[in-house]
């Protein structure tokens, strides 16, 4: 799978989530941006680890803030 | 301060929250987190700012603070042994009664080993930054406690949380999991916030499968839940299956500390290796003193476990029956967690409790699962049938003067 595989999988799970219809750059933060509280990124991360078959450790986590770093994280998950 | 420190001033991140509590308390509210109990009558009365209150918010669930063996224990200790250790278990902290008490919770729980922190807090977090390291998985519910995640933190373990209760969710990422790793499974058995259960029987035997580890925090059910009071797991029949087993002193016992109980042949080591542990000076003679003596009464407790039983099954019906929200539909614990529609409502609510005569605690964000305000109500194996009632009275009045009901 490559990263426009990835991304595209990944904005189909993030439209749920994006209540506020914001677009989504890579450098669109969670936290800023999105206004993703700790429950809200539990159901997204969750909904992403399902859709790849990955564990996205809260250490990962702590390492993503930006849309492009998560899919360059599940890109690397998924290459491993 | 100048101006130029002000702008780094490391406190300015507490600025949202000391916004909050300062508008909370314009409204001439009492402060919820500031209460001073000036003076303590029994396990279910005190003097709280000025007023005598019933008691129903202070997990003290069998009423041992009070009992005059535990209270004579104590005072002999004092007497002999002095107001304090100094020290740390592992250099000058050991004293008889540690090892006193450390036998009682393995008579109590069955167990081969048994070792006493310094607050429950403690043993969460010793007991789990030391068993998992680097490369190892920690898989636990979303909800845990605080001093879980901090045990969490301060190790260097991966952290898997999954949703509340959820098996499957719990089981996909077990299930994820590279081949190799070690795994320690995180549950407790009772939930404190909404006071519901844990179905650590499925959970437990979900872990097992895929060769975890489970360290059960049962805090809240130890000396009225399972057949021995050895809680939630045991009540499950599924404490030969729990590795470790954290609880705590400042609930049923009636006292402070905390401690964990396992059948794992190389326990011991953990005295030597946990910092939380090493690194502390040990409790005071007096409170293992209680603690042990509290504990041996636990075992015998079975007249006052049915009576809280009774107390926890009339509150939830009671409560119900006049209109609150409450957090389980019937009564799994000794919580009756009271949902409120929002802090300030909560808060309300609270102080119109207090000006009636009944402590509770005011539960609020980030301590809560999903952002919920909760009035959360424990109760004790001495509070009698007639303070239940009253208690039912000053919730009535009190939800319809905040309008919650």
């Amino acid at each position: 799978m490559d990263r426009a595989q990835v991304d595209e999988r990944i904005r189909g799970l993030i439209a749920p989530f994006n209540k506020k219809g914001v677009t989504i750059a890579d450098a669109t933060t969670f936290a800023g941006d999105l206004e993703f509280d700790s429950l809200t990124v539990m159901d997204f991360v969750a909904a992403i680890e399902d859709e790849f078959d990955i564990i996205i450790s809260m250490n990962q986590q702590a390492e993503i803030e930006n849309y492009g770093q998560l899919v360059d994280a599940v890109c690397k998950l998924k290459g491993d | 301060m100048t101006d130029a420190a002000s702008k780094t001033d490391l406190f300015s991140k507490f600025d949202p929250l000391i916004q909050q509590r300062e508008a909370l308390l314009a409204s001439g509210l009492e402060d919820p987190f500031n209460l001073v109990m000036e003076k303590v009558l029994s396990p279910t009365r005190a003097i709280c700012n000025g007023r005598d209150t019933i008691l129903l918010g202070t997990y003290n669930y069998m009423g041992m603070t009070f009992d005059p063996d535990v209270i004579r224990a104590g005072k002999d200790a004092l007497e002999n042994f002095g107001a304090g250790t100094t020290g740390s278990r592992v250099l000058n902290g050991t004293y008889q009664g540690h090892r006193e008490v450390e036998e009682a919770l393995k008579d109590f729980y069955a167990m081969d080993h048994a070792m006493v922190f310094s607050t429950g807090y403690q043993a969460n977090l010793g007991i789990i930054s030391t068993i998992a390291g680097k490369d190892d998985y920690i898989v636990l519910d979303i909800d845990s406690h605080a001093s879980i995640w901090d045990g969490c933190a301060l190790g260097n373990a991966q952290v898997v949380p999954f949703k509340h209760n959820d098996i499957d969710a719990m089981e996909k990422r077990l299930r994820r999991i590279p081949e190799g790793a070690g795994k320690l499974v995180v549950l407790e058995g009772v939930y404190s916030m909404l006071g519901d259960i844990a179905p650590l029987k499925k959970m437990i035997a979900v872990a097992k499968k895929y060769d975890a580890m489970v360290l059960v925090d049962e805090a809240h059910s130890m000396g009225f839940i399972g057949p021995n009071g050895r809680g939630v797991a045991e009540e499950q029949g599924v404490l030969d299956h729990v590795d470790f087993v954290i609880g705590t002193f400042s609930k049923s016992v009636g006292t402070v500390g905390g401690f964990c109980v396992s059948n794992h042949p190389k326990f011991e080591i953990m005295r030597l290796v946990c910092r939380p542990y090493v690194f502390t000076a040990s409790l005071p003679p007096s409170v293992v003193a209680t603690a042990a003596t509290s504990i041996r009464k636990l075992m015998t407790g079975a007249d006052k476990r049915a009576h809280l039983w009774e107390n926890s099954r009339t509150l939830h019906a009671g409560l119900k029956a006049l209109g609150f929200d409450l957090g389980t539909e019937a009564p799994q614990s000794a919580i009756i967690a009271v949902i409120m529609p929002d802090l300030e409502r909560g808060a309300a609510m609270w102080e119109a409790l207090l000006h009636e005569g009944l402590y509770v605690n005011l539960a609020r964000p980030p301590a809560t699962p999903a952002n919920m305000t909760l009035l959360r109500c424990s109760l004790c194996a001495e509070h009698s049938a007639d303070q239940v009632q009253a208690i039912l009275g000053m919730f009535e009045r009190a939800g319809k003067a905040v309008g919650i009901i």
